[in-house]
Formats: C-alpha cells, structure tokens, sequence
C-alpha cells in the first residue's frame, strides 16, 4: 500500500533568510533515510517547515543477506553450530565459492521495516540535524539546539501518527493556524492540511505567498526589489501589501537616503511616478488580510515621517561640518591593527597617485573615508561611500570627484557595476588594493566562509574594475610581492574569467601561465583563445607542445644553447625549421588572435617532424640540437598562452 | 484615551496576575532594564523567578536637548523576566498588548530577527525585534549567556519600550506630546530631565572627573572581588550586591564618556573589557554564592 507523509515541525519565527536553505537540507535528510517514494515537496512560513511526501510503502520490501559460515572443510560440527544458530539444519545450507575458497553459506531473508518504525526512530535527530548558521538552546543548557523553539510537531503517514518526541513535544495531527486570525489547535490529515491552514490564514506555500503580494501590487509602479520580496514572503504567512504616502517636501532629501530608509530599515518597497522618479509613496506587507480601517497604513506613514525626521536632521547637522574638516577626525576612527582611516586616507592618496591617478583623484581620495565621521553615515552605515558623494557634491566639489567618493565601495558584489569612470575606478583600485595588503600584512587572512573584512570582495572587485574599466595597470606590482596575497588574487581572477565571464578553466590557466600582471591583456589572450580553440590546427597543436613538453623534461634539457642550422637534416627537420621561422616574423608582427592562427599553421610540419625524425639521435651535437629547436619553438610560442595546459582528446 | 501611567499600571497588572514580582525601578542608573540585578543576577543559577518592572534607562549618547521627537536620554523599559520561560510565551506576550487595547486581528505585527548582546555584561540572546505598523515595540529575547555563563535554565526576556508604545496608542508624533496623566504631558514631566543630561552629557561633564570616578568605582569593585571567598562559610554575607552597583556605576561613566566622543576605538574596546571583566566576576561570585559551602570545607 502506497502512503502519503506528512511533516511538519511548528516553530517560533525563524529568521526568513534562513528558510530556503533550511528546507534544502531537510529534503537531503529525508532522501538518505532511503524510504522509496514517489514524490517530496517541501514548504514553509516562518513558523513552520513542512515535508510532504507521497507514495511511502507501509513496509519496505523484504531482503536478502548471505552469510558466510565455516569453511567446507570444516568438522560437522562446527556446521551444525552455524546452522543451528541461525535456525536451520545443515541441510538449509549451501556452499558457496569465494576467492578464498569454498564455504558454507545461509541465505538469510530479512523483513523490510515498517515505514512509519523507521520515520519514529529518525525524525529527531533529523530535525535536529537541519541545518541553520546560528542555534540557541530554550529549555536547559544542553537541552536540544534548534533555530527557535519547536512548539509543535505534525507527523502523519498515511492516516496514523507517526509517534516520537522531541524537547518535550510529541509529534500528533494538530497544527497551528495564523498567530491572531487562526485557530491554536487545528486536527489535520495529510488530505486537508494545506486547506485547513488556508482556513486558519496561513498560506502555505511560498510560491503562492509571492504571487499574491505580486498580483496585489499590480498597478503600483513599485521599485523592483527581488531580495526585499523573498523577505517578506517569509516574513509573513498571509501577506497582503498597503500602499502609504508621505509628505512631498521630504522629497528634497536625496533618493538614495529616502530609499535607504523605507527598504532596509522598514522593509517597504519604494514606489515611482510615471516619470520614474521617486514618488511620495510606499508599500509595505502586513501579515494579515486587510486594514479596512486605515490603521496599519496610518501606522506605518507615522514610523517612516519619524524616521525621515532624523535623517533630515542628520543630514542638516553635518552641513554644518564640510567634508575636507573633517580629515583630522579620522586619525580617531581605528581598527585593530590597521591603524587610523587617517593613515589609511594617506596611503590611499599615495596609491592612487602610482596607478596614475590625477588631481581629482587625489581629492576624492582625500575626502572619501570623511563622512564615517557623520551622522548620517553612522545612523545609515550602508550608505557610507554614498553620502560622502553626496556631501561633495553639496559642497562644491567638482563631479569627477564627488563621484569617485559616491563610487569607490563599488563594486559590492559581482552583479554590481565598476565606478562610472576613471576617476572612480582609480580611486576604489587604490583603496581595495591597501585594504589586502593591510590585512594581509598583519595576517588577517580570511580562512573557509570567515572574512570579516570582505577581503574576498575586495579582490573580487579589484579584478572587475581593472578588467572592465581596461586599466593596464601592472597588478603583481601593486600587490607587494606578497606571495600569499598573490595566490588569493589569482583564485579571485580565476573564479571571476571562469564563473562569471564564461571561460574554460584550461583556457584560463594555459593564459595565466604566460602571465597575469595585467588583466586587460589577460582578457585579450583569452579572448583569442576561445576564438582559435575551435579551428581544426588548434588542438592538434597544443597535444604536440605538450607531447614537446614531455620530451623535454624526461630528457632533462635546461636548454640556453643556440640553434646551429647546419646541423638540421634535410627534409621534415629543415622544414619544422624554417616553418618556424617564418611564423615567428609573422606572429610577432600580428594581433593575439592571428598570432595564434599563424602559430597553429605550424601545426603539419610539427606532425612530420614527430612522424620522422627522432630527437634521440644517436650523435649527442645533433640531438642537443633537436631538442634545442624544441625548446626554442616552445618558449617562442608560449608569450600568449602555455598549450600545455589546454586539455586535448587527442 | 490610556495615559502612559495607565498602560503602565495595566501592563504591570497583567504580568502580576501571571505570577511576577512586581518590583520598583531600581536605584542606580543603568543604561537598560537587563542590567538591573533582578535580571542580571536573577538569571543565573537553577531557580525559576518571574519579575515585572519600570527601568528608567540611561543612554547619554542619545540625547537630544529634548529637541528630537523620538530620541531620549532616558526611556523607560517595562523589563519582564520569565525564568523558565513558558511553552505559550509568546501567546502571553501578544495577550499582553491586548490587555492594552490593541487589536491584533487589525494590527499587522512581526517577529523580525535581532539578537540582542551587551558586551560590557558579557550577555547575549537569540530574539526578535517585535514590530507593530512598522514599529519596534518589544525587545524579545532568549537569553543564552549572562556574565559570561552559560545559563542553567533559558529565561525569556521581554522589554517594552513604553514611550513608543504609548504614542502609537495615543497616535502622537512626538514623545512630549503623549499624555502622562489627565493634565500633565511627558514634556511637562521630562523636559527638564533631557535638557539638562544633554547639556551635561555633550558640553559640562568634565572629562578628568569623569575617569577618575570610573577608575575608584572600578578598583572597589575589584577590591570586594578579591575579597570574595567561595571556601569561606560566611560567604553568604557577602556584599555581591553592592560590589556589582560598582560596575553599574562604571559602566554609566563609561557610556557617558563614550557620548563625549573621548573614548577611541581601540580605548572603547578596552574599556569595554575591563567593565566585562568586573561584571563577569561578579555573576561567577554569585553562582558560587548560590551554592552550599562544599561540605569538606563546612565541617
């Protein structure tokens, strides 16, 4: 009989962001009890995570296990002891061959276990193996860890509970409606549960969460905010969005502020006018139905005229202060170890001047760690980078430069743009640049997923804006001979040409090989590569480098001699060379991609040669010489890209 | 319409008819309810306990010459202990703001992750941040460590800031304007109070001063600590009580230095240190104190 099952473990609110992966290992937890079924789906609101699974059988099939007994050779009675231990007579026995030799054997039939027996024993410890970043315990030290405290368990299969017990909670069929709008106690079967819940205001899938807030927003021009919606869609168990208003004049106060404000400190979504300019508006998600009373909507427009009150007050207060004042005050803003922003502001300035930087630059530098000294910034603390620019800007300061100071935290992530121009790039170059030589100076290295000064995004964007912005600048150079820094940077350049641009990992380290010291040129190299990789010389090529490769280590060449021309034989040794010649003049004269395309022309003469002509020649000057026109021809050919390291089916 | 008095007297009703103590504020200042030694000490150890109080609290960087609709130096928390904390606990907390006349089918209200820490206490918690129309009410917690121990039995911990709840309940923009009682305003009642901290705090404190008492308040309580003796079989006489209105006394200096903006980052966290360092003597001194003499040394 085939049997539905049904999970669901009632929690307090757990932290939205946590949900999604949570129910990912929950689904792995399950699957490795390996009992067959046909399906698993898996859901949550914030105060439940549920497994659903269908066609469960009631008991697994029965198996078969041999058991090895004594050797044939044995005494009769050491079989008769095996036989009878196991319930039968040495007639029930057969004999079976190993590869070490023939033994008496006992098929033994084991009974599958009942489905419910296995989910019983298990559950506990699989629920409490579900995986959260941060735990707390809620009945007594060394009482069960979880996310929050499990205050209800529905296990059912089929129509019988699955009995077990967890931190004083055993499991049953009664779940829990909406917190106010629904009922404590609600009896369900795996057939109703999702209904009952609807009756009780509790939207149990997620997907449904999401498409109801959607559809209810339609025609409000809301600011798109995929992040903010996943949010509230785990924030919530019946979301229903309100659009509320605020006063016009707070409108003068800069957009990025204002939005700052509603998205991250309310969680509202901003909203546009037709122009697509910020309009006096927002939208929350509230956790019930509706708010015919206006109370919710009035509610909220008086925590966000609040909130826009301080900002504004801020924002005057440090008017009054301009930014290019406040340089001295950084020398009392310090982290451990690394010193002032002061002194940071400093070496920066001088970095940016080495990468070429020019006199805006320098000022952007200058003033761009200031406003950590605002209120602003210390009330907003995401907006820093952005309220220096905006300050500059009030204050006069040219807009290469207020700019640059907007500018130069980004990008923060991979899907964040580069600074708008050269200015701002030079700038956030410089600043990234002396935060890993700092860190990495006194050893704060980041280790597995521990990197509190986002170092990795610091590299990460060091790569993206030398490579986008098509700044040559000599990179190895500027990393200090820091051989540990060196490695975390070609890692971070290896995941930015691989993962985010597309290239194949052989591509990237045959081009790295060749050298990385600047990544503009590093990109070009790739580019050829991909584009020559499909021609029908090309990797042909790269096996015979490497096949040359191969030949020159096993005879433990160190190379340096000059070629003698009069030694080569006539035939397919003359030709390789002067084939080699040839393409040489031509390739030197040529961009990376016809470059490539000459160099792989050298491809039938390299055939014939190997086909032909035997490097071990029995006189040691001819040999010598071979393999000096090997050695030759590979480091010739190997400015671009080391073809060693393509990987080839040949 | 409530008073701020009457939510008071109601919320304060409502979690003694629950089985709380119902203590007064107490009586040396502090920057937060968790920091009086009816939750601080109170915690730690197996005892169950249930407490209810108003803590005026100080945080002198959040003054604002009483000029700020929304920011005080001192607010009052309703602190509410419940130690173990109950199965329904969070049932209790909602029924507490119906107790108030809130409708919560009409309300929108949300649990939204915060957990609390106090590094001068050496405490933590896992909570939430209550949120009623988009605003923070409640401070819910789990307390995990206090004084640097991990607790014995997990206590719930909910602090109600009542300025923000009464001027939702009244429907006030400004903290000055809710009324206190028929005929007297917050403002008639605290204005002077936030004048006044504001222009010590920010512009007459003096800095000397100021250091030269956390250092005497430091050394007495590091005095009595050494003095304490987990052997000795008086050692339930022993002022643990007053050895921690020292650190209480510490760290206010601390905070209002702090809002001088005198203390530099590296200094604040030492600062923070040293204050940690007596408050987790303290709570260890207490556990012990809680305890028996260890038999072999009593005989």
């Amino acid at each position: 009989m085939s049997l539905p099952f049904l999970l669901e473990i009632g929690t307090e609110e757990i932290p939205d962001w946590m949900i999604p992966h949570a129910l990912e290992t929950l689904r792995d937890l399950f699957e490795r009890l390996a009992i067959p079924h046909e399906s698993v789906r898996l859901d949550a609101t914030p105060r439940r995570l549920v497994l659903r699974a269908e066609g469960l059988p009631e008991r697994l099939a029965d198996t078969e296990e041999r058991i090895l007994g004594p050797a044939k050779s044995a005494p009769a009675q050491a079989v008769a002891g095996f036989a009878r231990k196991h319930g039968v007579t040495p007639q029930d026995l057969s004999i079976e061959s190993t590869p070490k030799g023939e033994y008496y054997s006992f098929l033994k039939k084991v009974e599958g276990r009942h489905s419910r027996d296995i989910l019983s024993e298990s559950l506990p410890g699989l629920i409490l193996q579900i995986y959260f970043p941060k735990t707390m315990f809620w009945t007594v030290k060394g009482g069960p860890r979880f996310i929050r405290p499990i205050r209800w368990l529905v296990a059912l299969l089929g129509n019988d509970i699955v009995p077990f017990e967890l931190a004083g909670v055993r499991s049953g069929a009664l779940t829990s409606g909406h917190r106010r709008l629904g009922s404590r106690e609600i009896a369900v079967t795996t057939a109703d549960y999702e209904h009952r819940l609807r009756d009780h205001y509790v939207i149990l899938s997620a997907a449904e969460r999401r498409k109801k807030i959607s559809d209810e927003l339609a025609g409000v021009r809301v600011k798109p905010d995929a992040a903010l919606l996943e949010t509230l869609v785990y924030l919530t168990e019946y979301p229903t969005p309100i659009t509320g208003s605020f006063d016009a004049p707070f409108l003068e106060l800069p957009q990025e502020v204002l939005i700052t404000v509603m998205r991250h400190h309310q969680k509202y979504f901003s909203v546009e006018d037709a122009d697509g300019k910020l309009a006096a508006q927002f939208v929350a998600v509230m956790n019930i139905p509706g708010d015919p009373e206006g109370f919710v909507r009035r509610g909220n427009e008086r925590v966000l005229r609040a909130r826009f009150n301080d900002a504004r007050f801020f924002w005057e207060t440090d008017q009054k202060k301009k930014l290019a004042d406040r340089k001295q005050d950084l020398a009392h803003i310090t982290l451990p170890k690394l010193g002032s922003y002061l002194e940071k502001a400093g070496r920066t300035v001088a970095l940016v001047k080495e990468l070429g930087g020019d006199a805006h630059a320098v000022r952007a530098a200058e003033l761009a760690k200031c406003d950590l000294t605002t209120e602003l910034v210390k009330e907003f603390t995401e907006l820093q980078g952005v309220v220096g620019g905006l300050y500059a800007r009030a204050q006069g300061e040219p807009e290469p430069v207020w700019e640059a100071i907007y500018d130069h935290y980004k990008p923060e992530s991979m899907d964040d743009s580069i600074p708008r121009h050269l200015t701002g790039q030079i700038v956030a170059l410089a600043d990234k640049i002396d935060t890993l030589r700092g860190c990495f100076r006194v050893g704060l290295i980041p280790t597995g997923s521990s990197d509190p000064f986002a170092l990795r995004r610091a590299a990460q964007g060091v790569v993206k804006i030398l490579v986008e912005g098509g700044i040559p600048a000599p990179l190895r150079t500027f990393l200090g001979g820091d051989i540990k820094l060196e490695e975390f940077v070609l890692d971070r350049i290896r995941y930015y040409f691989k993962d985010i641009r597309g290239f194949r990992y052989d591509e990237i380290n045959a081009v790295l090989a060749s050298g990385w010291d600047n990544l503009v040129d590093v990109e070009e190299r790739l580019t050829a590569i991909q584009a020559v990789r499909p021609t029908e010389n090309f990797e042909p090529l790269a096996a015979s480098f490497k096949r040359i490769r191969n030949i020159l280590r096993q005879a433990q060449f160190a190379g340096g001699g000059s070629i003698d021309a009069t030694l080569f034989e006539a035939g397919p040794e003359v030709d390789l060379y002067h084939d080699f010649e040839r393409v040489r003049k031509a390739a030197a004269a040529q961009a990376y991609q016809p470059a490539l395309e000459t160099i792989a022309s050298l491809r039938p003469k390299v055939d014939l040669f190997f086909d032909k002509v035997l490097v071990n020649a029995p006189d040691p000057r001819i040999r010598e010489n071979r393999l000096t026109l090997l050695s030759t021809l590979l480091a010739e050919f190997s400015t671009i890209a080391d073809f060693s390291e393509i990987v080839t089916n040949s | 319409m409530q008073s701020f008095q009457d939510i008071i007297f109601r919320l304060k009703q409502y979690w003694a008819e629950r089985g709380c103590i119902i203590q007064e504020p107490y009586d040396v200042e502090v920057g937060a309810g968790t920091m009086c030694p009816e939750t601080f000490l109170r915690v730690l150890g197996p005892q169950p306990y249930r407490v209810a109080y108003v803590q005026p609290s100080r945080r002198p960087a959040d003054g604002r010459y009483g000029d700020n609709p929304n920011r005080l130096f001192k607010h009052s928390q309703l602190q509410v202990i419940l130690k173990p904390s109950p199965d329904d606990v969070i049932e209790q907390y909602l029924s507490s703001l119906e107790a108030i006349g809130i409708d919560l089918r009409k309300h929108d209200i949300k649990f939204e992750e915060d957990n609390w820490e106090a590094p001068t206490l050496g405490a933590w918690g896992i909570g939430w941040q209550v949120m009623l129309d988009g605003l923070e009410i409640t401070q819910f917690t789990y307390f995990q460590q206090c004084g640097g121990i991990a607790l014995d039995v997990v206590p719930a911990e909910l602090t109600y800031g009542l300025e923000r709840l009464t001027a939702f309940l009244q429907v006030r923009d400004s903290v000055y304007d809710i009324e206190w009682t028929k005929g007297f305003t917050y403002r008639d009642v605290r204005y002077l109070d936030e004048l006044q901290y504001s222009v010590y705090n920010f512009e007459m404190a003096d800095i000397p001063t100021l250091w030269k008492l956390f250092e005497l308040h430091e050394a007495e309580a590091a005095r009595l600590l050494a003095a304490y003796d987990p052997k000795s079989p008086d050692k339930a006489r022993f002022p643990l009580l007053p050895a921690y209105d020292q650190v209480l006394k510490c760290s206010n200096l601390f905070n209002t230095l702090d809002a001088r903006g005198t203390i530099s980052v590296s200094e604040r966290q030492a600062v923070i240190q040293r204050v940690r360092k007596l408050a987790v003597g303290v709570a260890e001194a207490w556990n012990d104190q809680q305890q028996p003499v260890a038999q072999e040394v009593a005989q």
